[in-house]
């Protein structure tokens, strides 16, 4: 774990609103090794969705640099970026972004149709997989709006996860979730962290979804108050045993 | 993104909004169908004239009685009562670029075979007639000079009359019909000559001696027309040039006095008659195009509305990694299909509206292959042209702005 996969340099981003200026990140650094799982916390408006969307190459910094393995994002084309964020970037929004009236597993779908180089049938087959992975299969011809919100995130995840992306970028992924559920997708987050050696950045508010990551960078307005690392990292699975095994109250 | 894919989303994308598409393809759908019958109806009855001038003889010239103004009311052309058989003499001795000339007596009344009538019009000519209108014999023989100096009771059948007349099959020849109460030998068949270009049935006549028409039905010493055939259809005009003043001459015209008939040439008529339908099919079609194009910006303005209403859809697409080009060829495979869609339909209304017209108001039409491509592939540019701007505006949104559009 020695390969910054991720750099970011005195990252600036303002908004403009008329006359108004918004600064929302007010020089950010930072480094990501390949194999980190990392949270960001920060309160609400303290720039988590903002940095986060320039990590997954969605937007681009006012002042500073951001590295991805290596390469200066600032410098790529539009056409470079959509593949960056095709082939190495798995996304989970706060607020999901599904299709309507399209199917969970053609949602899930979506990013490989912008991938040649995978066949129809390996599109089924991976996507259904990723839709199992979240548990969903056998909701896949269900449509958001025939999905609960926590399903719905779930589909989002899994949409995340086909392309197989050498890092998940995950916006409140759990933010909608009960425990158990939450603690069920960060089970598959670290699963997918230690087994396969993803790269993660989870942006949460909540200290309990921390303690699952190995590495805390906190955010207040606009800047990072600070970066610790986790020493004793909770197992997902291990916390999930321990809940109470009936919900019937 | 491949093509099967571009269109199965876009396929999708119209059926969600059926009756938007339904209604963005209608212009479309009338411009496609206006130009194709348009042109099926323009390209028919100019082919019709064509094979009439074929048919007819391109040499032909028509010379009419026409009113002389010199006193008093002009009254209409056929009810004048100027061309007489020594004017067809005249035309016939003194003219050097006509070979053949024949008078036209005609009269309509009731031939009778036996129990069997049928309502039909004589045409009393000259044995030259049938060379100068370029009508041949089926079956039996033309009568002859000695028939007309006989003022003989003989005659020449059409299609027509010979069906209703004889509608077992019988040979007519040799047989002995009434016209008008007057008996005529049959010794003669005309072949079927089809339609003239103003939708008269030409086969709907009898042929006799212009004498025996004369004499005997109509008791009259003039001539409703007089035909003429010029040597080729080069020397029409100086055919009519000659005829002119051989007539003039003949009916004691003064320099200033104007016409008492009036010469027409079978190309010149054609020529008229051509160039009026061109002008209709121009003028039609331009129409037609104007309506292709308002179909085409139905297309762009319901474009617009579909990246508008679909802006975080492509902020979506475009954040899991659809490149710009993607999004254009989504949006503007949707146009075209919007607009080939349209076409198919137009099409298939055009030809079937060109048919329904052949069959009742039977109009001569003729749907050709090109007008079917051609509108074919300005539809498809219509989709290009009109829906390439809605869909390159699609194409630039930027990704995170396109997401949080409400
Ligand atoms: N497009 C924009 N235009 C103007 N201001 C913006 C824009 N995006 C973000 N901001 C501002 O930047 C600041 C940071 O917003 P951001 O969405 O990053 O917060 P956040 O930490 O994700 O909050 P939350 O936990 O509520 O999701 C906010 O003050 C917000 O108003
Ligand atoms: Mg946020």
């Amino acid at each position: 774990m020695d390969k910054k996969i991720l750099e970011i340099q005195q990252i600036k981003r303002e908004f403009r609103m008329g006359t108004e200026i918004v600064r929302a990140l007010k020089g950010v650094s930072f480094d990501v090794f390949a194999g980190e799982f990392v949270t960001i916390m920060g309160s609400s408006g303290s720039g988590k969705t903002t940095l986060l969307n320039i990590l997954g190459c969605l937007d681009k910094p006012t002042e500073g640099n951001y590295l991805l393995d290596g390469v200066n994002i600032g410098q790529l084309s539009r056409n470079e970026l959509a593949r960056l964020r095709n082939r190495k970037i798995g996304f989970v929004f706060q607020a999901y972004n599904l299709l309507p009236r399209t199917s969970a597993l053609e949602n899930v779908e979506l990013p490989l149709f912008y991938n040649m180089e995978i066949s129809h049938e390996d599109r089924r087959k991976k996507a259904i997989h990723a839709l199992e992975a979240v548990k969903l299969a056998e909701r896949m011809d269900h449509t958001p709006s025939q999905l609960s919100g926590g399903q719905q995130q779930r589909v989002a995840i899994a949409r995340a996860l086909v392309n197989e992306p050498v890092m998940i970028l995950a916006d409140e992924a759990t933010g909608n979730l009960d425990t158990r559920t939450s603690y069920e997708i960060m089970a598959l987050m670290q699963e997918l962290n230690r087994e396969q050696g993803k790269t993660i950045v989870f942006v949460t508010h909540e200290p309990d979804i921390a303690a699952f990551s190995s590495r805390t960078v906190m955010l207040r307005d606009g800047k990072v108050v600070k970066d610790t690392k986790n020493e004793n990292v909770r197992s997902a699975k291990e916390a999930l045993a321990a809940l109470p095994v009936s919900d019937d109250y | 993104m491949n093509v099967l894919n571009l269109l199965r989303i876009a396929f999708k994308a119209l059926l969600r909004n059926k009756l938007r598409a339904f209604l963005t393809m209608l212009g479309i759908i009338i411009g496609v169908a206006a130009v194709i019958a348009m042109v099926a109806i323009g390209q028919g009855s100019k082919e019709s004239i064509q094979s009439q001038l074929s048919s007819m003889g391109s040499n032909m010239i028509t010379i009419l009685p026409s009113s002389n103004v010199a006193g008093g009311a002009r009254l209409g052309g056929t009810s004048v009562n100027t061309l007489t058989i020594d004017d067809v003499k005249a035309i016939r001795k003194q003219a050097e670029n006509v070979s053949a000339v024949s008078p036209a007596a005609n009269s309509s009344g009731q031939a009778i075979n036996g129990a069997l009538n049928w309502p039909t019009t004589i045409y009393g000519v000259s044995p030259s007639y049938l060379d100068i209108r370029k009508w041949a014999l089926k079956d039996g023989i033309p009568f002859s000079d000695e028939d007309v100096r006989a003022s003989a009771k003989v005659c020449l059948l059409g299609q027509t009359v010979v069906t209703n007349l004889f509608p077992n099959g019988d040979n007519p020849i040799g047989k002995i019909i009434r016209f008008n109460n007057i008996p005529f030998q049959v010794i003669g068949v005309l072949e079927a000559k089809g339609q003239s270009s103003f939708g008269q049935d030409q086969d709907d006549a009898i042929i006799a001696p212009y004498t025996t028409v004369q004499k005997r039905i109509l008791a009259s010493i003039y001539f409703r027309t007089i035909y003429a055939s010029a040597v080729s259809e080069s020397a029409s005009d100086a055919a009519t040039d000659e005829i002119t003043s051989i007539l003039r001459k003949q009916h004691r015209l003064r320099s200033s006095d104007e016409d008492d008939f009036q010469v027409r040439t079978m190309a010149e008529l054609i020529s008229a008659l051509s160039s009026t339908s061109n002008l209709l099919t121009i003028l039609l079609t331009a129409i037609a195009g104007i309506s292709l194009v308002i179909g085409g910006i139905g297309i762009m303005n319901i474009m617009y509305v579909s990246v508008t209403e679909r802006t975080r859809e492509i902020g979506l697409r475009m954040s899991i990694g659809a490149r710009g080009i993607d999004i254009l060829m989504q949006f503007l495979i949707e146009a075209i299909m919007i607009s080939i869609t349209g076409g198919i339909i137009g099409v298939i209304l055009g030809i079937s509206s060109a048919k329904l017209i052949t069959i009742f108001l039977s109009w001569p039409t003729l749907v050709s292959e090109s007008s079917i491509v051609l509108s074919f592939l300005v539809c498809a540019a219509t989709g290009v042209f009109f829906g390439y701007y809605p869909a390159q505006k699609a194409s630039r949104l930027d990704p995170i702005e396109a997401l949080r559009y409400e």
